[in-house]
């Protein structure tokens, strides 16, 4: 157990260091860019090389990279140029943003799809399970934008109850973050339901579960006793392993809406050329992604105690 | 296992493949579910090839003072937009068919790149073992720990069309931007797809070679790219055409959300991810040019997704 997860954690440290020599290459390579991103357009190339040289850029590359590694981890990402302010405190500010969205996304999503994927999954083939795979592969097929679109259509222009737009200009409003909530829990809950559902399914038909109904056991307590809890091993792994998806719709989510979160600050830089606020983005949601695949190896191995003997 | 060396060892008869598929076409008769997901994809396909020959506008044209109109519109010059127009006065219809083109056109070429890409490196990781394995599991795990779209953005703001190196490349191809813009979409799409598949081709290939007919083949001498080429991969297909289904669907999800995004192809050119991000600043005017291109990819989509599910329905039966 202990072996498995040091192992894991030595491999997502090499990761994340490779990914983030990678980007400094992109990134920081060509010293002449940088300087001309953060001094501007038009400015004399005497003006940017006096800026390379009064911020240590005429170091040799790894010496270069092995520095800005090192203030990096210690939580100095620089400053933004789009914004000029910390970069720490502007992705701060949105991962606070992005973590309420994410936090209803996820809560509400994991409660429809478990009350559906264990609806379908118990009657395996019945009506009400086609009805809701065919829902299900329905609302998977509408990208977010679409999906946006469709609601924004109809919340806002037709029924006129909800704002188009979440930019929070006058403080958090419980009306600005429902259609993003609603847009991605839309795409999101289907591939969550169909996991639940086949997992479900699979456990229904096990030894344990035939023996718990011949005993006489009321129905409804085998399913939430007996199956439930064994049926929820392997849609966990695969629902924290979606966090990774989750984040690519929430930076389009983020952009439709204007919702002023960690996405549409991601994109935001990426489109202006905030070569720190890029490089400081992409290593947190690298850093995301990688830990959720830590939590689901690990939290798999927790969870089923069958595979720690292999 | 004996028919596969049957079937390999001697040459195809020239009607097998097309028999093949007819037969395969028939099979899907019995999921409703699949046919109704292969009617929608065919309907695209088709009004992609045949688009030039509709009787359409000019999905160019722009109309000055007939903008944003709603469904059945006459401009002024008389001429009728059966879906109205969007804020350039160009007509909508003609735009979103003619759009069908260059989503299916673009996806389809990124989604066989970054496949043949993927199964490639996955039947040489699974076959080769060893180093080959460690070093192409590394890199897969290094791209796929990226939040794809984040990939994506980092690689076409970085190498797109309008940097130096998407300049460099039009400068020494001498082509024009689309293209550039098309070929960047093909190598990002590639990065971070080519990953995933051959994650599944090496899981398929572990399996597969431990089976007679690879044993049969290494005593007979073949060599290895001959057994990886002819022997492993055509043996892996079967769960692979459910896959390029769906992946094809998030594909063309990907090309319209990058056009979306503003990273797509350059305009004027149509695709429908552009067509909701013209129209979006336009608030309630604009609804009418967003919601017909979100319906079309959605039901693209959906018709992908509906034909890999009675596919993979079909094969688990038998």
């Amino acid at each position: 157990m202990l072996r498995l997860a040091g192992k894991r954690l030595a491999s997502m440290i090499l990761i994340m260091l490779t990914i983030s020599f990678i980007l400094f290459s992109i990134f920081e390579g060509d010293k002449l860019n940088v300087a001309t991103k953060v001094l501007g357009q038009y400015t004399t190339m005497d003006q940017r090389l006096l800026w390379l040289e009064q911020n240590g850029y005429n170091e040799p590359f790894l010496t270069r990279y092995v520095h800005w590694l090192y203030h990096f981890i210690q939580g100095d990402f620089g400053t933004s140029i789009q914004f000029q302010a910390p970069v720490a405190q502007l992705i701060g500010e949105a991962l606070y943003n992005t973590g309420i969205l994410a936090f209803w996304v996820f809560t509400i999503t994991i409660a429809i799809s478990m009350v559906l994927g264990v609806l379908s999954g118990i009657a395996e083939g019945s009506k009400r399970d086609r009805t809701i795979t065919v829902l299900s592969v329905l609302t998977t097929s509408v990208p977010e934008f679409a999906s946006a679109t469709i609601f924004v259509a109809i919340f806002v222009f037709w029924l006129n109850i909800l704002p188009g737009t979440s930019p929070f200009t006058s403080g958090f409003r419980w009306n600005e973050i429902v259609l993003p909530v609603l847009v991605l829990v839309t795409y999101n809950f289907g591939y969550y339901t169909r996991m639940m559902r086949a997992s479900m399914a699979e456990v229904m038909t096990s030894q344990y579960v035939r023996t718990a109904i011949l005993k006489g056991l009321p129905y409804k307590r085998v399913v939430m006793r007996h199956a439930l809890r064994n049926a929820l091993i392997a849609p966990f792994t695969v629902m924290v392993l979606q966090l990774n998806y989750l984040l690519s719709g929430v930076i389009v989510t983020e952009v439709f809406f204007a919702y002023k979160g960690f996405g549409l600050f991601l994109y935001q830089s990426a489109m202006f050329g905030d070569i720190y606020a890029v490089e400081a983005c992409t290593m947190v949601a690298v850093f995301v992604a990688v830990l959720s695949q830590f939590i689901s190896d690990v939290g798999y191995t927790v969870l089923n105690p069958r595979i720690r003997f292999s | 296992m004996t028919e596969t060396i049957i079937e390999t060892a001697s040459p195809p008869r020239p009607d097998s493949t097309l028999k093949k598929l007819g037969k395969s076409i028939l099979l899907l008769k019995e999921s409703r579910i699949g046919m109704f997901g292969g009617f929608l994809v065919l309907f695209w396909v088709v009004i992609a090839i045949i688009v030039p020959l509709l009787p359409l506008q000019d999905p160019l044209a722009i109309t000055r003072n007939a903008v944003l109109k709603g469904l059945f519109y006459t401009d002024p010059r008389q001429v009728f937009h059966y879906l109205g127009t969007d804020n350039l006065g160009r007509d909508i219809l003609s735009r979103l068919l003619w759009g069908s083109r260059l989503v299916l056109f673009w996806s389809c070429a990124a989604t066989i790149v970054a496949y043949a890409v993927g199964m490639l490196l996955g039947v040489i990781a699974g076959y080769k073992g060893g180093w080959w394995d460690e070093i192409i599991s590394f890199i897969g795990n290094v791209l796929l720990s990226f939040p794809l779209l984040v990939l994506y953005l980092v690689i076409l703001t970085n190498f797109g069309a309008n940097s130096q190196a998407g300049l460099w490349l039009k400068h020494m191809l001498g082509v024009g931007p689309a293209v550039i813009s098309g070929v960047m979409i093909i190598v990002a799409v590639m990065f971070g797809t080519a990953p995933q598949v051959a994650r599944i081709v090496r899981g398929l290939v572990l399996d597969l070679k431990t089976r007679d007919y690879i044993a049969a083949a290494e005593v007979r001498g073949e060599s290895p790219l001959y057994i990886m080429l002819v022997e492993l991969l055509p043996n892996a297909r079967g769960p692979l055409i459910v896959d390029a289904c769906l992946r094809l669907g998030y594909v063309a999800i990907t090309i319209a959300l990058l056009g979306f995004l503003g990273l797509g192809l350059p305009p004027p050119d149509p695709d429908w991810g552009k067509m909701i991000n013209e129209a979006r600043s336009w608030g309630s005017m604009g609804m009418n040019a967003m919601l017909w291109p979100a319906f079309a990819i959605s039901s693209l989509v959906l018709g992908l997704n509906l034909l890999a599910d009675g596919i993979r329905e079909i094969s688990l039966r038998d």
